[in-house]
């Protein structure tokens, strides 16, 4: 079973529609997983029905018992995150701040401060309206740890994809550089690179390529409006040959793009021009990875 | 006073509106632009000034010194991370997984796990005439954003007194490194796409800046196309908009080759101005309900 990645570094790109249209067009082949948790948006073209929820706790946040503490101010002063304000004249811990590392806890002298898991999720297992099963999630605000939900979610889908016999999992990967990431990327076998021809389309496509080296994966990309600056398209070209990276296909700039979007459909649903651009990358993909 | 500018999701045209209404102040006042998107910083392609300072930032971890050591153990059973491990008779840190809370470090009998700096980034100072630019950058596969975060909000005030207009891009998303970027700020300026995508990352947004209690407004960028949801959306919750940046084509040409965009397309120029105006605006009234 293979893993397939999408990223773009930078949001904006197209990252989400493409890997929307790619979900249609695998249908009941691919299990989806949406990892861009911090601002999944795949649901809004997939008609997930929610089937299934569950609530994602991870990492501690601790709280203190107003009762049991003789405000000493211990916890305050070992705090590295300055997470433990006196607000009325109590130390309170501000669940934003805290990294919920546990210091404050064990240096306290009356054992007033507990450590919980918080909850920072939730995670879904729905049917969507390709015929096949989705896995997304929503991160709640402010919350850390989105690296183990996205670890999760890939997991769930996972294990689904195998059970169900799938030919692979289809990932929309998270934003950034960072954690997340970072989670995303582990154990794909594949990695779709989607990108702009802007000066920062080019930027970020360099610094997450980094990661994807890091991590020794095959990669393709797909650039999106590509006649938006020749320039800047052909300095991508180069990069992507000097990286042995596959050049999977080039999207012009179009309006429609966005439309089909507004419309709650795929590319490939709403403009047959653009469809047949993406679905010739997913059968170049499928002929790379043996599918 | 400090301007924060947030979106939802990565590539609305927060850092298009971060450099250009950054440039558009400094023709007249100082102003201080501040990159905090630490993970991609994108706004230097944009702003084209002199290199007048740069230094490295780092985070604390522990080190081990064996020499003292007793293999206790205690520094395992009390890192949240699982970034300190006993292994036989060495004890090894994790420095990507740590979150340098120094409760190791500090609770070992034997001082042996003193905190020492490891870079995580580097943080640049440009300037040109009032305007000043400050940029910090993570190293790939650090995957810790917020301390980095952090350390270039002090540096900017430090550096700078309260009458200097501050304007922080933020990194995207709800989740820890844009609180940190925004939780200083007066005033929270979100961006948005009148789409459903757009929609979507905009509630989250607005839902993440109302349980910080933060003041805040809107613009809409590439407006035009995509549907009226936002606008109702705002209308129905009492939320301004600000300003409304038309959806052009020739936009995204100029933005595609790293240019700004107010001097040469007058709605841009006329947007800025009045996102310029509201926060003069919101200034004076907030210095007046302190007075
Ligand atoms: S758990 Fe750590 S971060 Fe949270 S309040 Fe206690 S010392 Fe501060
Ligand atoms: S360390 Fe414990 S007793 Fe002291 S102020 Fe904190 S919570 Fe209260
Ligand atoms: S707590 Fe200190 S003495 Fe104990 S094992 Fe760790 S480093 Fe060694
Ligand atoms: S400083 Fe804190 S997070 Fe880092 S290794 Fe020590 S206990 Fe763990």
């Amino acid at each position: 079973m293979k893993e397939i990645v999408v990223i773009s570094g930078k949001g904006g790109t197209g990252k989400t529609s493409i890997t929307a249209s790619l979900a249609y067009i695998g249908g009941e082949d691919l299990i989806i997983a949406d990892c861009d948790v911090d601002a999944a948006d795949m649901h809004l073209l997939m008609d997930p029905d929610f089937g299934k929820a569950e609530d994602f706790f991870s990492g501690e946040l601790s709280l203190i018992d107003q009762d049991a503490c003789i405000k000493c101010g211990k916890c305050q002063d070992v705090c590295r995150y300055d997470a433990i304000p006196i607000i009325d004249s109590q130390y309170i811990v501000d669940p934003l701040g805290c990294e919920g590392c546990g210091y404050c806890a064990r240096v306290c002298p009356t054992d007033a401060i507990t450590n919980s898991q918080p909850n920072v999720g939730k995670c879904f297992v729905s049917n969507i309206r390709t015929g096949s099963t989705m896995v997304h999630a929503r991160l709640s605000i402010g919350a850390d740890n989105s690296g183990k939900l996205v670890a999760k979610v890939k997991k769930d889908a996972k294990a689904i994809a195998e059970e169900q016999k799938k030919i692979a999992v289809l990932v929309d990967g998270s934003p950034g550089v960072g954690c997340p990431v970072v989670s995303s990327l582990s154990g794909a076998s594949f990695v779709i690179l989607v990108t702009e021809p802007t000066v920062s389309g080019l930027h970020d496509l360099r610094r997450v390529y980094e990661l994807v080296k890091k991590f020794g994966i095959k990669a393709g990309c797909i650039i999106n409006k590509a006649d938006l600056n020749k320039e800047v398209s052909d300095d991508i070209k180069i990069f992507l040959k000097e990286e042995d990276i596959v050049l999977l296909s080039e999207i012009p700039y179009n309006v429609k793009f966005t439309e089909a979007m507004t419309n709650g459909k795929t590319i490939v649903e709403y403009d047959k021009e653009l469809g047949n651009i993406i679905s010739e990358s997913w059968e170049k993909i499928k002929a790379i990875e043996g599918l | 006073m400090k301007i924060a500018i947030a979106s939802g999701k990565g590539g609305t045209g927060k850092t298009t509106l971060s450099t250009n209404l950054a440039s558009f102040i400094a023709e007249s006042r100082e102003c201080v632009l501040s990159d905090l998107d630490v993970e991609e910083p994108n706004s230097g392609l944009f702003i084209k000034a002199e290199l007048i300072h740069e230094e490295d930032k780092f985070k604390m971890i522990p080190e081990w010194e064996k020499s003292k050591c007793e293999l206790c153990g205690n520094c395992q059973a009390v890192c949240n991370f699982n970034a300190v491990l006993k292994m036989g008779k060495m004890i090894m840190v994790f420095p990507e997984l740590c979150h340098g809370c120094y409760a190791c470090s500090e609770l070992c009998p034997t001082d042996s796990l003193p905190m020492k700096q490891k870079k995580m980034g580097e943080l640049k100072f440009y300037k040109k005439g009032n305007l000043n630019f400050i940029e910090s950058k993570l190293i790939i596969g650090e995957e810790q954003a917020v301390p980095l975060i952090k350390q270039t909000i002090d540096y900017v005030d430090e550096k700078f007194g309260e009458d200097v207009i501050k304007i922080f891009d933020s990194p995207p998303g709800t989740s820890c490194p844009v609180i940190e970027a925004t939780k200083d700020a007066d005033f929270v300026i979100l961006v948005t796409e009148p789409t459903p995508f757009g929609l979507h990352d905009l509630k989250l947004a607005v839902e993440t800046v109302k349980q910080m209690e933060k003041p805040f407004g809107v613009v809409i960028n590439r407006h035009g196309i995509g549907n009226d949801g936002v606008e109702m959306y705002c209308r129905e919750d009492n939320i301004d908009i600000i300003a409304r940046i038309p959806n052009d084509r020739l936009i995204a040409e100029i933005y595609s080759r790293g240019e700004l965009l107010y001097s040469t397309i007058p709605s841009v120029k006329e947007a800025v101005k009045s996102i310029s105006n509201y926060v003069d605006k919101f200034n004076s009234q907030k210095k007046r309900e302190t007075k």
